[in-house]
């Protein structure tokens, strides 16, 4: 399973959008089928029977009252902005269809 | 864009089944969003804000920012559930949907993935014609809505072509519910008409339950349609298409019926369906083609680790159970019965995606008859001339005082449409353009006298006439009455007044 | 135990900056010293911040313990401080007491890096609740400290800002990630400052600086703020040259925050009160068969056995344990940090904040952000987001992500069965002293190895706690022991630590830092330096 190819690389930095050089997926590639052989081990203990942990410490039931807190204003909200038209954030042409 | 071949509708059913499949997405009304404290415009209230005033670091995505479960929206996503006949689960998670794009602060959509609140229930929905088809619910789960887009620079508006675009993060984090059907057999020729009394019934459950403003025109009911063919006989589903974000009742009905003629055509002629999203244009109604499915969409869900699992109890389900409204079938059922509709009636309020409407209308103090004429007559008429939905041109309020007035003699009909055109304008409740506009019907009989006494000694011949028996000599007199008060008269009144007075004097 | 050697050599005269005479005193007093001559009017606010700001001024351009100095906000802060006790409104104790923030978390008006070249110049519109506590505590923050680009490191070498140097030796890290809030403490830069805790990015830099670090229990103290590492995984803590002065911190930032989901809603005692009550007699303390392996340095191994041999002579029973799965806690980790942060980390898109790389002639709105990532980020970073991006994708989940999601239920129950009969665990915090710089850059694997005693910890979300244990005698350098407690038994960790802590500077004659004969000696500057 570890051996991973340059091409899984590849799709992975473009579902992660980073546009990996060559020289990257190529370097990337070899130290990740090393780390992956290593991280492997799970699968030595992790057998059926155990279940998963996603919480370390288990709660249930947090929530929130539906009561209106303190917002942003427009300009504390658009400060951050590479690029904001005063009112709304400006983003290059978008290639992909919506999802 | 090429018109695709269609195929005759009866003539694709001849040789197709389709099996359609329904994903309804449901804003629900709650003060604030899903996970953040920020107002929800999903809310009417908070619906007209300005972009990107309704944002607090969790919908932008800040660094360090984190969700937090708002827990009227869970009470009502449970009511939802039970309302869909579904088993409500005993633990329920949330977990992350990862994939980039602008109006998603940050690159991952909070939703639910195997561990939705409701799951395995049904709805029975009611056709044309009295056939009832139960249209079963694989889950209802809770999400966050993403920010809207506005694209600037192509020539329609829309995304291809576009310079640039305009993110308002405001919408992001709105609660939703997707209810999410199993496929649909059965429908055949009714597949459309299926669609769409889905959709209105899914409305008339969410409106009854006060949990969503239900507006398709706001975009708190959008429904993806899910179509496929199998050629008569075949055991296995075909190739199917997602047709995204229909929004109207009308329309639906349109592009799932679209959808069956472009494919019916397309494997009639022995070609593929390729499975995509297709894009419905109410314009021309038709679909095109959008963004391919395929391996590459990979997600990647996993437990969201900054919440921690919902735990409905036996109690709280319980109590919001207790306080669900009767599932819809049985209160039409009891409707047609309480309102004293003929089928025919009813089937014209129950289609129009109406019932909550006239229900509304009758609650606040109209006559079933009156409520229903007034939305399946003049409303839907204007709706249908101006393109707008119906629901959006007044309220059950508004209608309600409207009837009022014409039932207390204070308008006529007539005067009602033109009140009624002040509503759609927005020039107030209907006593309020009544007086402003002058329409009220002249119903003091003094002042009536005062006109009609007047007309009688301008034309004694006419008096004359009267007296020696020819009523329709009224007519005249009555004639001028009206001109005189500017139409605002009661006609009838003014008859009775004219034939009384000329037999006094 | 001797003094502990200095690694530098003498250069010229520090603090030349102050003009005050009593400033070199000031730095090196204890934040609990300082809050008493506060509270006593002996000190103004204005003065111990400016005794530090000068400190700063005189060493961070060698140390670069801090990514951003609030100079001016801080002697604000320190006057109003000053004016509202003068008035005699009752203050909190730490009120006027410097700090520093690592700049993992945020700060309203402040620069916050996350050590990213991606979030270069983003000033938030908010504070951590953690910041926040401090704040309303009257605390004085002096700036952000370095670290390792998002948490992601053991040397802080990952800083897209540079390096921070270890004061003790300064060839070599600090530790990480939160190398910087360490070494400003260790350079009497500051009394206290905060730290986050994903790995070990508290307790590993405490146990190579020679000072004390704490990873509170999950939830005690809340994330809201904390730019997220691994979310499963981070906590916040405080880094102090004392245990007194660690609890101090750690009552003003633990408590439940309805900000964060995951924060506990309990009530916790005061950790003060239990460095005050530090008691180990009759303690059980149990030493994890597995950890305790040749890979050890043999210097912490023996300041590690030594720090156990004066514990049981203060009462304490030492009993070994098994913790069988604990060797396989640094492969979940590695698992489960990269999947998290490969999603906490998507939102650097360029779109809201931060920086925006064009690529050469425009592109489209992907492309845009696909450049931002790709020179936003620095390798380590990039390295984990494609490593989480696999072990999170279609097809591979169950064996990785899911995996490593049951190992830590393993890991829990090796807890679990160990605390049924110890009361705390001992392990030595870090297999080594402090490496050299550069010397683990271009292996990423067996830099993830020194995080193999800190690292159950996090999976399990208990508590842990580095305390100085000496110097290693074959380098000069320092060494932490770590000890573990059941969740929510904090305040045990902080009796542990102090009990040893009186012990050892007992025997040292005062805190292993403030040792230091001459703080020039420990600090060179800047050319005086080999």
């Amino acid at each position: 399973m570890s051996d991973i190819t340059a091409e899984q690389v590849a799709h992975l930095a473009h579902l992660a959008r980073i546009a990996l050089t060559p020289h990257e997926i190529e370097h990337m590639t070899r130290e990740l089928g090393q780390i992956m052989s290593a991280v492997e081990r799970v699968n030595e203990v992790a057998t059926p029977d155990v279940p998963p942990t996603s919480h370390p410490i288990a709660l249930h039931n947090v929530f929130r009252a539906d009561v209106v807190g303190n917002t942003l204003t427009t300009a504390e909200a658009l400060a951050g902005a590479p690029e904001a038209d005063g009112t709304r954030f400006v983003v290059s042409a978008i290639l992909g269809e919506e999802q | 864009m090429a018109r695709a071949e269609l195929m005759n509708f009866d003539a694709a059913l001849d040789q197709f089944e389709p099996v359609i499949g329904l994903e309804v997405h449901v804003e629900l009304n709650t003060r604030t969003k899903m996970f953040s404290s920020s107002p929800n415009p999903a809310n009417s209230q908070f619906h007209s804000a300005e972009p990107n005033t309704l944002i607090t670091p969790v919908c932008l995505g800040l660094p360090g920012s984190l969700p937090v479960v708002n827990e009227t929206a869970v009470r009502y996503s449970i009511s939802l559930g039970l309302a869909l006949g579904c088993s409500i689960a005993a633990s329920s998670r949330f977990a992350r949907k990862n994939y980039f794009y602008p109006d998603l602060a940050k690159n991952y959509q909070i939703s639910q993935s195997d561990e939705p609140i409701a799951f395995d229930g049904g709805v029975e929905v009611e056709l044309d014609g009295g056939r009832t088809i139960v249209v079963p619910i694989e889950r209802a789960h809770m999400e966050e809505d993403a920010g809207k887009l506005t694209h600037v620079g192509g020539a329609t508006g829309r995304i291809q072509g576009a310079e640039y675009s305009l993110v308002d993060y405001n919408r992001a984090g709105v609660p939703l519910v997707e209810i999410v059907t199993r496929p649909i057999f059965g429908a055949e020729k009714d597949a459309p008409a299926l669609a769409r009394a889905y959709v209105a019934t899914i409305r008339d459950i969410v409106l009854a339950l006060g949990i969503s403003e239900a507006r398709m025109e706001r975009g708190n009911l959008r429904c993806d349609a899910n179509v496929s063919l199998r050629p008569r006989g075949a055991q296995q589903l075909g190739t199917r298409t997602e047709t995204k974000n229909v929004n109207s009742l009308r329309s639906i009905e349109r592009a799932v019926r679209y959808e069956i003629q472009r494919q019916a055509a397309i494997l009639a002629g022995g070609g593929a369906i390729t499975q995509e999203t297709r894009h419905w244009h109410e314009d021309t109604g038709t679909t095109s083609a959008g963004r391919p499915k395929s391996d590459a969409d990979d997600y990647r869900y996993f437990p969201e680790p900054d919440l921690v699992p919902v735990v409905p109890g036996a109690e709280l389900i319980a109590e919001l159970r207790a306080a669900l409204p009767e599932p819809p079938a049985a209160r039409r059922a009891r409707l047609k019965v309480e309102w004293g509709f003929t089928d025919l009636e009813f089937q014209d309020v129950a289609n129009g995606g109406l019932l909550a409407e006239v229900a509304a209308t009758v609650a606040a103090g109209a006559s079933p008859a009156a409520a229903r004429k007034w939305w399946t007559g003049e409303l839907t008429r204007i709706a249908n001339a101006t393109g707008r939905d119906v629901t959006e041109l007044a309220t059950p309020a508004q209608v309600a005082e409207l009837a009022a007035l014409v039932n207390e003699g204070t308008l006529t009909d007539r005067l009602a449409r033109q009140a009624l055109e002040g509503v759609i304008a927005g020039e107030g409740s209907p006593r309020e353009i009544v007086d402003a506009r002058g329409l009220a019907v002249v119903s003091d009989d003094g002042s009536l006298y005062a006109a009609i006494d007047e007309a009688l000694a301008a034309q004694p011949d006419v008096l004359a006439k009267i007296r020696d028996g020819k009523v329709e000599a009224a007519g005249v007199i009555i004639g001028a009455v009206m001109r005189a008060t500017k139409g605002t008269a009661d006609a009838a009144r003014v008859r009775e007044l004219v034939l009384e007075r000329a037999a006094a004097s | 135990m001797s003094c502990p050697e200095a690694s530098g050599t003498l250069a010229g005269s520090g603090d030349s900056g102050s003009g005050n005479p009593a400033a070199s005193e000031l730095i090196r007093l204890t934040a609990a010293e300082l809050s008493a001559q506060l509270v006593a009017g002996e000190v103004s606010a204005v003065d111990v911040t400016q005794a530090h700001l000068d400190r700063i001024n005189t060493v961070d351009g060698t140390v670069h313990a801090f990514l951003h100095i609030a100079h001016e906000r801080a002697l604000t802060a320190a006057a109003d401080i000053d004016r509202r006790r003068a008035a005699g409104e009752k203050l909190h104790p730490l009120a006027g007491v410097p700090l520093a923030i690592k700049d993992v978390l945020t700060t309203r008006g402040m620069p916050t890096t996350a050590g990213s070249r991606i979030l270069e110049g983003w000033i938030p519109p908010y504070d951590a609740t953690s910041v926040r506590r401090t704040l309303d505590a009257g605390m004085i923050p002096l700036g952000k400290t370095n670290m390792d680009e998002f948490a992601m490191g053991s040397s802080t070498e990952h800083s897209a800002y540079g390096p921070t140097r270890n004061p003790w030796d300064l060839d070599r890290i600090p530790g990480g990630s939160g190398g910087g809030s360490a070494a400003a403490v260790a350079a009497f830069e500051v009394p206290l400052a905060l730290g986050s805790d994903t790995g070990g990015s508290i307790r590993q830099p405490a146990h190579v600086t020679g000072t004390v670090g704490i990873k509170p229990t999950y939830g005690a103290v809340s994330r809201y703020g904390a730019i997220a590492l691994a979310s499963s995984l981070d906590q916040i803590g405080p880094v102090s040259r004392t245990v007194l002065d660690a609890a101090l911190l750690h009552d003003v930032i633990a408590g439940h925050d309805p900000h964060d989901s995951t924060s506990l809603p309990d009530a916790w005692p005061s950790m003060v009160e239990a460095v005050r009550r530090a008691d180990v007699a009759g303690l059980r303390i149990g030493i994890v068969r597995q950890l305790d392996s040749s890979s050890v340095q043999s210097g912490v191994s023996t300041r590690f056995h030594e720090a156990l041999v004066l514990l049981e002579k203060n009462g304490a029973q030492i009993v070994e344990v098994d913790a069988p799965h604990f060797e396989h806690a640094i492969a979940a980790y590695y698992l489960i940090l990269p999947a998290e942060a490969s999603s906490n980390l998507a939102k650097f898109d360029s779109v809201r904040f931060g920086l925006r790389v064009t690529p050469p002639g425009g592109g489209t709105v992907e492309q845009v952000m696909a450049a931002t990532r790709e020179a936003g980020f620095g390798s380590e970073v990039k390295r984990r987001i494609i490593l989480g991006t696999y072990a999170l994708s279609s097809g591979y989940y169950d064996a990785y992500y899911g995996s490593a999601q049951k190992v830590r239920t393993l890991v829990q129950r090796d807890f679990t069965a160990a605390f049924e009969k110890v009361d705390v665990l001992a392990t030595p915090t870090a297999p080594t002293t402090a490496f050299k710089l550069g010397e683990k850059l271009d292996d990423p694997m067996s830099m993830y190895l020194n995080d193999v005693a800190t690292i159950p910890a996090n999976l399990a979300g208990v508590p842990g706690i580095s305390v100085p244990a000496g110097l290693a005698p074959e380098d000069g350098l320092p060494v932490g022991i770590q000890f573990l407690a059941p969740a929510r038994e904090d305040a045990r960790l902080y009796g542990v630590g102090a009990a040893l802590e009186r012990a050892l500077h007992a025997q040292w004659g005062g805190p292993l830092l403030a040792q230091a004969p001459d703080l020039t000696r420990m600090i060179p500057l800047e050319g005086g330096h080999r």
